[in-house]
């Protein structure tokens, strides 16, 4: 019985320490899935280095992420989008300031098609006709004749929004299109139908053929590889962001966030299958 | 009532036992819980529906903007309806808060879309079930596009994605569900139906997402084989899919129908000279009917709020088609794919949880339907007895 009593009690107390120990480093990070990968993988090096730093990184999306910003239960939000009007708005309500926008890599994407499609390149305007519905034969771009199955994203994603707004400027996407639940699901699927295409992250596509896009009938068709995404000629690029409540941009969030955007945290984003940051985005150390 | 019932409530009312009391109590609070907790849920997402219910406009576009500098010749209270603001927000925000508010009401008016169709409220009930001819299209449309400068929320194609799916589910379960439960309730040896009942129930034991590879990997390839279908993934390989889910389900309910039919009508049949298969199909089966009936209902809520399976195999694509071999939409799997990226308290967060609450008012509407339909059965059966 005395045996169980001191059990207990010193799980408790062992139990306050790591609560105290706890307060001393710790920064709770939440918010998009596109990100979560890298985002551990960062905490992982930087826990490592930093035995005094915990950091708990966790989903759920960029919304619930913006969510947690407001409600001050995250310290950083991770976003596959820019923050939306309405949140910013509930930001300024709930700590009278805009959040803090980090750009942390860089992320391009692809356009798949099965490698058994003659096609090789298509240009943004094809793309925005083809995911619009308004072109519904693969001869009509110069291959064989077969309608086209249309593979895109669940509107929840990133990606989604970010090929929505800058490939098809907005316009929506033809019902058709058939929502996959995440870029190896949509790869899986556009390697089994010859007829298919989709869009995703350029570091993925094992068994697809990655098309090379033109941004109009007379540029050059720019194939999506590292060196063209960072430079910018690769047209379907994006950022992928952190915020951060700026009253809470000190410290060890800010020594992390700073260490994130270094040479060092970017050389781990390309393992991941992002990109890094451009050298003029990069923090200086 | 009879003797020996008056006596042993009598002895019951003698042997007052304390711990017996505090045990029934601890039951009773554990049950008031689960049906406070159940309460609780419908409230919530009662709740979070409110705005499309009562068609609240969380659009205001046709508000004249101010500059910044108007501030200060505004009153608190022109602030407030302004900004949107409650009083206990409009007191901890400070002068430079309020400021960045106003700028960013600016910025808003000047980015949004100036299509008359951006400053339709498409969160209200009409746009939600009618068609409607949005810009870009070249006639009136059901059409779900939640994201998008001209957001469109109609949920007929989710509604018809998830009907066509649970049908295509139903039936394919049926003709299995129901061939088990007879064979193991009549047809088969006591010895035999101790092993083959619970091995059937151990199909409801695959976790769905299981279910849900299986039918996107094997199921698929099947179905594009035989029916030679464009699409991989359709209504037909998630109804399928499903059935798997289902079956179980109609099995179990169907079999214990089946076994409460009383003996003796088993044995009028044979003292009638019946032989098994008619003493199976002419007396069983009718008898049990109303038992069997509720357990395609069952079966039907189980698919119609099933999510995983139908995520992972259906398509998800939300056309508004009639065709086995098109993809379609589930009210579920949107719920699941859509609510975490949704801004809180947006019109498209809440659309989703009207959509929620359809699909809780639906499935509890088949469940007391099954019931009542169950206890008919009871009452049939006793009351003959």
């Amino acid at each position: 019985m005395k045996a169980k009593i001191n059990y207990v009690l010193s799980t408790i107390i062992l139990g306050l320490i790591l609560t105290y120990a706890g307060e001393a480093g710790n920064i709770i990070v939440k918010g998009s899935d596109t990100l979560v990968i890298l985002a551990q993988k960062w905490a992982e090096v930087y826990m490592a280095k930093n035995k005094n730093v915990t950091i708990q990184v966790t989903g759920g999306g960029s919304g619930t992420g913006f969510a947690a910003l407001q409600n001050k239960s995250t310290d950083l939000c991770n976003a596959s989008r820019k923050i939306k009007t309405t949140e910013l708005q509930n930001c300024i309500k709930a700590f009278g300031k805009r959040p803090l926008e980090f750009p942390v890599a860089l992320d391009g994407l692809s356009v798949y098609v099965n490698t058994e499609n003659p096609i090789k390149e298509l240009t943004l305007q094809q793309l925005e006709a083809i995911f619009t519905g308004k072109v519904k034969n693969w001869k009509e771009v110069g291959g064989p004749d077969a309608q086209i199955t249309l593979y895109s994203r669940e509107n929840s994603s990133g990606t989604y929004e970010f090929f929505k707004e800058h490939v098809l400027k907005g316009k929506d996407f033809a019902s058709s299109a058939q929502a996959m639940p995440g870029t190896a699901a949509l790869i899986q699927a556009v390697a089994r139908d010859k007829n298919g295409i989709g869009y995703g992250g350029a570091a993925y596509g094992q068994g697809v053929k990655h098309l090379l896009i033109k941004k109009d009938d007379s540029s050059p068709a720019i194939e999506p590889v590292e060196e063209n995404i960072v430079n910018g000629t690769y047209p379907i690029w994006r950022y992928l962001y952190v915020y951060v409540n700026p009253d809470l941009y000190k410290g060890e969030i800010a020594e992390y966030l700073k260490w994130i955007r270094s040479d060092e945290g970017q050389k781990i984003v390309k393992d991941i299958g992002y990109y890094p940051l451009p050298k003029n985005l990069r923090s200086s150390n | 009532m009879n003797k020996d019932t008056k006596i042993s409530l009598a002895l019951t009312r003698v042997q007052f036992n304390w711990t017996e009391r505090i045990l029934e109590l601890g039951i009773l609070l554990i049950s008031a819980t689960t049906s406070v907790a159940i309460l609780m849920i419908f409230v919530f997402v009662g709740r979070e529906s409110m705005p499309v219910i009562f068609g609240k406009s969380q659009l205001d576009a046709s508000q004249s903007i101010r500059s910044v500098e108007d501030l200060h010749k505004m009153s608190a209270k022109e602030i407030m309806t302004y900004l949107g603001l409650s009083k206990e927000e409009y007191n901890s925000l400070d002068k430079q808060s309020l400021r960045e508010l106003m700028l960013l009401k600016i910025e808003t008016a000047r980015d949004a879309s100036k299509d008359k169709d951006a400053f339709i409220n498409a969160a209200s009930l009409k746009y939600l079930f009618f068609p409607h001819q949005w810009t870009g299209y070249d006639k009136p449309v059901f059409i779900w596009q939640p994201v998008s400068e001209i957001r469109k929320f109609n949920i007929i194609p989710l509604i018809v994605g998830s009907l066509k799916i649970s049908l295509i589910a139903i039936l394919v379960s049926v003709p299995f569900a129901i061939a088990s439960a007879i064979l193991v309730s009549v047809l088969v040896h006591p010895k035999i139906k101790e092993v083959l009942k619970p091995l059937i129930e151990l199909l409801a034991g695959i976790p769905s997402v299981v279910i849900g590879v299986f039918g996107l990997i094997v199921i698929a390839n099947i179905v594009q084989s035989v029916t030679g279908c464009v699409f991989r993934l359709n209504s037909l390989t998630a109804g399928i899919a499903l059935s798997f889910a289902v079956i179980p389900v109609i099995f179990s309910i169907s079999e214990d129908a089946l076994s409460s039919v009383p003996k003796s009508y088993i044995e009028a049949a044979y003292a009638l000279g019946a032989s098994r298969w008619k003493m199976a199909f002419q007396v069983v089966m009718p008898a049990a009917f109303p038992g069997v009936f509720a357990a395609l209902m069952i079966g039907f809520g189980r698919a119609f709020g099933e999510t995983m399976i139908v995520l992972m195999a259906s398509g998800n694509a939300s056309i508004l088609s009639a065709s086995i071999l098109d993809p379609a939409r589930t009210i579920t799997a949107t719920i699941a794919a859509e609510l975490a990226e949704t801004v809180f308290g947006d019109p498209h967060y809440s659309v989703l949880f009207f959509i929620g609450l359809l699909l809780f008012v639906f499935t509890f509407i088949l469940n007391i339907a099954a019931n009542l339909v169950m206890g008919h059965l009871r009452t049939r059966i006793e009351g003959k007895k």
